[in-house]
């Protein structure tokens, strides 16, 4: 690895030096430089530890799927017979034909831009609901209880209501993810904010700093761990709802996308879509936790 | 008139309807520039009494005047310097100082004189050299280097410091207390030191303040530490002032108001 350096600071520091004069400081271990190869070496075999054993996964359970699926009788498709129905939309996601015949890309695009927005604005409703009842106890007693109520409401039971008060279906699916997102966010984010440490607090006492800039300078990045459990939890739950929302809605999104086919009885698009969607949740949720990661650097360890 | 005067304060801790007498009737006058060190045993609410100096626990009864105001609510011209220092890990030393300087002298100074301010102070405790690490990355001394030059960065009338070399070794201790010897006689700064260290407390100060035991701790004794400065450590080992007043602090501390509780 890297090697140590030994660093004599200066004697002379401006006012003050210590007796004695230069005490030794060794500073962190620097990255040394190596050739690529040896970089990459270790990456390599990282990525193929990672990457072989689910692929030895899928191709078995491909393998048992094409075997038990085999058969006149068989009511759902084989993976062959995926391949050979819905061949356009594995490997072309962004074809466009018109109106209603686009690529399953363009679709989850269309799932996503709801996801964004009413994901958005949970995070940003949650992360401000969640520090005022993180940091009242008068707000916590009299919200808290009605959030642990509100939150176990299934996501499609707000659509009629939302259906009836905003009379069009996109704001509909929209306020769908942003009720359904927002509950994690709330509550992550007031346990965060209950858990500042008194230090960090004291010093924005003795420096005082007024709500804005506690709120921005101590609150959000002290309590940045918790609020990104709540985001990636928040995240999960919004493409979870969005599917079963367009289902219900209509319109282009991924969801209509496999009610449509189930109309028309086309199971292997269906199954082609749940493979997307997966692929898409799981993308999320890691684009999430990476954002978390580097957010958050430093704030756990102190 | 004194400089800080802390009169006749009372703390008492309310629990539900149990409640805990924690000082009682405490005075003291502090002068400008003196460096005082408050010594008792664990739980005799020396941290307590910090504390409400700073304005982070309200008074029961008393008041302290800083300049012959009253002061009442936490400020920067009351700087803490926090036992575990403190310090904000998200953000890197430089910003942890500046954090304090641009919030204190954000009206009063252009970028250029804060920028020059906080190097300075970083410079002060040595620490210029890591201005770009994390908290995480540096040493327990270094940590609570940055928290004195955050604490002298705010350029308060009054450094707080709670004891502030708790958590470090012995080694790293020593060479902080001499740091913190040049800055007092180089700034002049009035510096009010929480210790249970009686050689650190004879070391660093010009009084030492002593508290009985608590419940309802009052200070028992105040001892006048007739040493010249600057002071050097080795010298010391050997001076009769310093070995009498050493013995003064022992002995009120293990004979007149022994720990019973602290076996």
């Amino acid at each position: 690895m890297g090697r140590a350096v030994l660093k004599e600071v200066p004697a002379g520091a401006k006012v003050v030096a210590l007796p004695g004069g230069n005490p030794g400081v060794v500073s962190l271990p620097a990255a040394a430089s190596k050739p690529l190869s040896a970089r990459l070496a270790p990456w390599l075999t990282s990525l193929l530890v990672n990457i072989v054993p689910p692929m030895i996964t899928v191709a078995l359970i491909l393998l048992f799927w094409q075997l038990a699926a085999h058969g006149p009788q068989s009511s759902l498709p084989t993976p062959t017979k995926i391949w050979a129905e819905a061949k356009d939309l594995i490997t072309e996601p962004f074809f466009w034909n018109g109106s209603q015949d686009i690529g399953l890309g363009w679709r989850i695009l269309v799932s996503l831009q709801r996801v964004a927005i009413g994901f958005s604005l949970a995070a940003i409703v949650g992360v401000l609901l969640g520090a005022l009842v993180g940091q009242s106890v008068w707000a916590m007693r009299g919200l808290d209880p009605v959030f642990q109520v509100l939150r176990t409401v299934p996501p499609l039971a707000w659509l009629p209501l939302s259906l009836a008060a905003f009379r069009d279906s996109q704001p509909s699916a929209i306020f769908v993810i942003f009720i359904t997102a927002i509950w994690p966010v709330i509550i992550n984010t007031a346990v965060g904010i209950r858990n500042i440490p008194q230090d960090y607090r004291n010093v924005a006492q003795v420096l005082r700093l007024n709500q804005i800039e506690f709120f921005f300078k101590i609150m959000v990045p002290s309590a940045a761990p918790y609020i990104f459990t709540g985001l990636r939890i928040g995240v999960g739950l919004s493409w979870l709802a969005i599917v079963a929302a367009e289902m219900l809605t209509g319109g282009v999104g991924i969801g209509f996308f496999i009610w449509d086919a189930w109309n028309s009885s086309r199971l292997s698009d269906i199954i082609v879509a749940l493979v997307y969607i997966g692929v898409v949740g799981f993308v999320l949720d890691r684009l999430v936790a990476l954002i978390g990661t580097i957010v958050t650097r430093g704030t756990l360890t102190n | 008139m004194s400089y800080l005067k802390i009169d006749h304060i009372d703390k008492t801790f309310q629990r539900g309807a149990a409640s805990t007498n924690v000082l009682k009737d405490v005075s003291l006058d502090i002068e400008k520039g003196e460096y005082v060190s408050v010594i008792g045993h664990s739980g005799c609410g020396k941290s307590t009494l910090l504390n409400i100096i700073a304005g982070l626990t309200p008074i029961s009864a008393g008041a302290v005047l800083l300049e012959g105001r009253e002061v009442n609510d936490p400020g920067p011209e009351r700087a803490v310097v926090f036992q575990n220092h403190s310090l904000l890990p998200w953000l890197t030393v430089y910003d942890n100082v500046a954090l304090a300087v641009n919030k204190v002298f954000g009206g009063r100074k252009s970028k250029a004189e804060r920028h020059d301010w906080i190097m300075h102070n970083l410079d002060l405790v040595q620490m210029g050299h890591a201005k770009d690490k994390r908290p995480a990355e540096i040493s327990g001394g270094m940590k609570q280097r940055v928290g004195i030059a955050r604490g002298l960065s705010m350029e308060p009338k009054i450094l707080l410091l709670d004891e502030p070399f708790g958590a470090l070794d012995a080694l790293t201790r020593a060479h902080l207390q001499d740091s913190i010897m040049q800055i007092h006689a180089a700034l002049g700064n009035t510096m009010i030191m929480i210790t249970h260290d009686v050689d650190e407390a004879v070391l660093l100060s010009d009084r030492i303040v002593m508290m009985t035991n608590g419940p309802s701790a009052r200070i028992g004794e105040v001892l006048d530490v007739r040493l010249d400065r600057p002071r050097k450590r080795l010298d010391l080992v050997s001076d009769r002032t310093y070995i009498a007043a050493r013995e003064a602090v022992l002995k009120f501390l293990y004979e007149r108001h022994r720990f019973v509780e602290a076996a």
